[in-house]
């Protein structure tokens, strides 16, 4: 057991208590509650309690022995929302059957890091988690020892019942919880050694899996409210292009609508919050009773556009010095290749160098060069961008899928002029985030909207509204150079790697530290295509690349592209080139070892085409294997086996899950989906012409292991979805004969034909 | 605007809306039966599916005035206690991640299986194909509906 201070006063504590009152319940009864076990579907009767009493922030006892536990991180799929109440859970050491969460609002008096973002809830929140359950352990264990009068020591606790050793004394949690909430907040509290972990590793049912299942209303777009309006925007149809007039009369009295005006979401004199993304401030409104009646409204509307000279200029010149003629400053696709193949070959900003490789490149028997692209994506959440308004003179009621709801407060307190303490925001599960939901446009444009017509709103984009509307997952261009000796041994090492508007480089991950002439460049190319974080930013490029060179690397050295890694890994492990190195090379090759021995690498069958591939980000380390058969011409994905180091692994089944759907994920975006763009104009708007993979496409099996090695917990929902994309550009290889540079491989699909 | 007597889940429901308004639109907006997802409106995703007299149809493209004296089902309907065998699959395969599409998912499974009892994996593809899960739940999926197929079967 380690003795961990809690850093709770009772001051804080005391306000915490406050601000977690009944209203907090009373504002989330349209989520109604159930037990945590009763939502996976086991059938429990329990009665609700009659009286609940505050313990801290992160939970409340009811005077049966029922426990609510709020999970304040926003879910978008991670299933966060199952296994941050169960950390809460272990700690306080109650039966997960008597376990009720409740997503928490916006509440920074009482939770850090209210964000779905960067993998890191689970990581971040460890020890507060932790600490909120041991903390509240601790007071009901005093308050029946006070009851008593015994001592703490003597008492020991098992699912919720306390038992004093020296004598036949127990008590339940419910029944001491009143005498608990008056206890003093302990300075010091004693946290579980991993050993005697009852909840964590043991896998338990998404808490909401059955609303989801039945059809509950829990998704931002599900919020009905009495006189609640539907909003919906127009947007310019390209990027540079900004409002120029309407004739909205006639729209305006088609049946069902109500007003129909613009707004201009960020005025240019608003100071923004990092998370304040836009390409389009400037936009539409039309307002109904109903969706569909809007959406026949947005169909009628006329609307001029007209280059909006501020955005454009920048890529007016850019076009100019390409010798384009017709230098619009309206972007396109062809553009962007040429010149990010034109930047790829110069030389850049050096991010980071060891040893001399240009002499080693001078000196080289042979150079190995190779380039990989990707173009820009749309995160396409199931769910499309909405967000329920209701702000009135003084009061600003926001309710809806955000990945960034601190943020968001700040952005509507700037936006709105209001105190944050006049601000309610409140989170739905989401229909997916993948970084989207990080940038709250949305947000605010439904406030603004709100705002206008002194009306509940709620905001809603359409399908081809939400593809279009930029965010984008960067295109990004990478070139990697490998110089061989006479002997075939690998001398020097160079990555030059850029994007629109970004670089995807990580100049101090592996291989560097491996490899005694390394070099690194960086460029970036100006755009006014609006971008943002999407799974594993940057990473769900350079992972692939990476990878996909590394095998062609071995190939090339006569080396086994498993036992090639393994040896620049003992190389980087032993004798490490620099002193930077992101990565731990041991755990690295932990699960690369992992993988190969799961997969039984090197005793497939003929008929299978293996790639591998590994990567670490967001704090965990993923090896792939994937087996690929062709049938028809067309590759199918038999198996992929995966392994895994993200330290403890709190809720195994739901890991799994989320392992698998990273993988089948990046299979589907490296494979098929695409963004591209004529003249600013995004040219998929819809599932019809966007790909995205499909239940055909999906791998026949999927083998996922966890390192076990007691760790405290790294990221999970984002590392498996980046080195996927080497596997499958490697087991294509094998598959075909060809080597895959150019994202979406299957672009590419009459060479399979 | 016009008046629509519809059967939903068993229950005859009227509701006063524009003839082309897609059922979709009807079940969300009018009878508050939100569980049939709007993902894409043009029958690309297969969130908003619905059964017609049994059979999976996508409500985007279903409007009210078609529908006439046709059985409509929703998620809301498939069970009374959400104990059908498909949604007793995905609940012990504990498929879902962000759950959006599920209900989508879940609908074009039963109406596969009541069609199809012991569909073979190709046969599962096919009928799936429609329904996009961006989280990419598709093996769970696949196996919550074998499980089911078994358990009807038993």
């Amino acid at each position: 057991m380690s003795k961990v201070r809690t850093g709770i006063g009772r001051r804080s504590f005391i306000k915490s208590v406050s601000l977690a009152g009944g209203g907090l319940v009373i504002g989330f009864n349209w989520l109604a509650c159930k037990r945590a076990e009763e939502a996976a579907g086991k059938e429990v009767a329990m009665q609700m309690p009659d009286e609940w009493f505050e313990i801290n922030g992160y939970l409340k006892i009811g005077d049966n022995g029922i426990v609510t536990i709020y999970s304040p991180n926003p879910e978008i799929g991670q299933n966060v929302k199952t296994s941050m109440p169960m950390i809460v859970a272990e700690e306080l050491d109650v039966d997960w059957n008597n376990v009720i969460v409740e997503q928490a609002p916006l509440n920074t008096d009482i939770f850090t890091r209210q964000l779905a973002g960067g993998s890191q809830s689970i990581r971040q929140g460890w020890e507060s988690l932790r600490m909120a359950g041991a903390t509240a352990r601790q007071m009901l264990l005093t308050a029946a020892a006070n009851q008593w009068e015994v001592p703490v020591s003597e008492l020991s606790v098992e699912k919720g019942i306390i038992k004093h050793k020296n004598s036949d004394k127990s008590i339940g949690y419910g029944e001491i919880a009143k005498a608990a909430s008056q206890v003093e907040v302990p300075e010091e509290v004693e946290l579980k050694d991993n050993d005697n972990f009852k909840i964590i590793g043991t896998s338990r049912k998404n808490v909401d899996a059955k609303k989801i299942v039945t059809g509950k209303p829990l998704y931002g777009l599900d919020v009905q409210r009495e006189d609640m309006l539907i909003a919906m925007v127009v947007q310019p149809p390209a990027f540079g292009m900004e409002f120029k007039s309407m004739d909205a009369e006639k729209v305006k009295d088609m049946p069902g609508m109500v007003d129909v005006f613009t707004i201009d979401t960020y005025p240019e004199d608003m100071e923004k919050e990092w998370s304040d993304v836009a390409a389009f401030s400037k936009l539409v409104v039309l307002v109904g009773e109903s969706t569909w009646q809007v959406m026949q409204a947005k169909k009628a509307l006329k609307v001029e556009w007209e280059l909006n000279p501020e955005l454009t200029k920048d890529i007016q010149i850019l076009e100019k010095s390409a010798g384009l003629e017709d230098a619009s400053g309206l972007e396109s696709s062809e553009f962007h290749t040429s010149l990010m193949a034109e930047a790829g070959s110069k030389n850049s900003e050096v991010v980071r160098r060891d040893g001399n490789p240009e002499k080693a490149f001078k000196n080289a028997a042979r150079v190995i060069e190779r380039t990989y692209t990707c173009p820009f994506l749309a995160h396409n959440c199931m769910e499309p961008m909405n967000f329920f308004a209701n702000v009135t003179e003084d009061k600003a009621e926001l309710l809806g899928p955000i990945q960034t709801p601190e943020y968001a407060e700040k952005s509507i307190n700037k936006r709105l002029g209001f105190d944050l303490e006049n601000i309610d925001i409140q989170m739905t599960r989401m229909g997916g985030g993948f970084g989207r939901r990080l940038y709250g446009h949305f947000l605010v444009e439904a406030a603004v909207i709100s705002q206008k017509l002194g009306k509940p709103v709620k905001l809603v984009y359409t399908r081809e509204d939400d593809m279009t509307n930029g965010v984008y997952r960067p295109a990004y261009h990478v070139k990697y150079r490998a110089a061989l000796d006479g002997n075939n041994n690998l001398t020097a090492f160079h990555v030059n790697a850029g994007g629109i508007p970004e670089s995807p480089l990580f100049a101090n991950r592996f291989p560097a530290g491996a490899i005694d002439n390394y070099l690194a460049e960086s460029w970036t190319l100006k755009s006014n295509i609006s971008v943002g974080a999407f799974r594993a930013p940057r990473s769900n490029f350079i992972a692939g690349a990476e990878q996909s060179f590394l095998d062609e690397l071995a190939e090339e050295m006569g080396k086994d592209p498993i036992q090639f890694r393994l040896d620049m890994l003992e190389r980087a492990k032993t004798d490490p080139v620099g002193e930077n190195n992101d990565y731990d090379a041991s755990r690295y090759a932990g699960v690369i070892k992992l993988a190969r021995d799961k997969a039984k690498w090197g005793k497939e069958s003929s008929e299978m085409s293996r790639g591998v591939s590994a990567y670490y980000c967001h704090n965990s380390y993923v090896a792939q294997i994937l087996d690929m058969s062709m049938k028809d011409n067309q590759p199918i994905i038999d198996k992929v086996t995966c392994a895994v180091d993200c330290g403890i692994v709190v809720n195994p089944d739901a890991a799994k899950n989320m392992v698998e759907g990273g993988t089948i994920d990046g299979i589907g975006h490296a494979m098929y989906s695409e963004m591209s763009f004529k003249d600013g104009v995004p040219q998929h708007e819809n599932f019809d012409t966007y790909r995205l993979i499909r239940h055909s496409e999906a791998p026949k099996a999927i083998d996922v292991h966890f390192v076990e090695n007691g760790i405290d917990p790294t990221g999970l929902g984002e590392p498996p979805f980046p080195p996927i994309m080497g596997a499958v550009a490697n087991a294509l290889y094998k598959a075909t004969g060809k080597r895959y540079y150019d994202q979406p491989f299957m672009k590419a699909q009459s060479i399979l034909g | 605007m016009a008046n629509f007597k519809i059967n939903i889940n068993g229950k005859s429901q009227n509701v006063d809306v524009d003839p082309s308004t897609p059922m979709l639109w009807v079940l969300r907006d009018h009878l508050k039966l939100v569980g049939t997802k709007y993902g894409c409106g043009v029958a690309q995703c297969g969130a908003c599916t619905i059964h017609l007299d049994g059979t999976a149809v996508r409500s985007c493209q279903l409007t009210v005035s078609a529908v006439k004296d046709k059985e409509i089902t929703t998620i809301e309907g498939l069970s009374e206690n959400g104990d059908h065998p498909v949604q007793k699959a995905w609940l012990e395969h504990d498929v879902p991640q962000c759950g959006y599409c599920q209900a989508g998912q879940i609908m074009s499974a039963s109406a596969l299986l009541k069609r199809n009892p012991q569909p073979s994996d190709e046969e599962i593809e096919r009928a799936m194909n429609g329904n996009i899960c961006r989280c990419g739940t598709y093996t769970r999926i696949k196996a919550a509906i074998k499980t089911a197929s078994d358990s009807q079967i038993a």
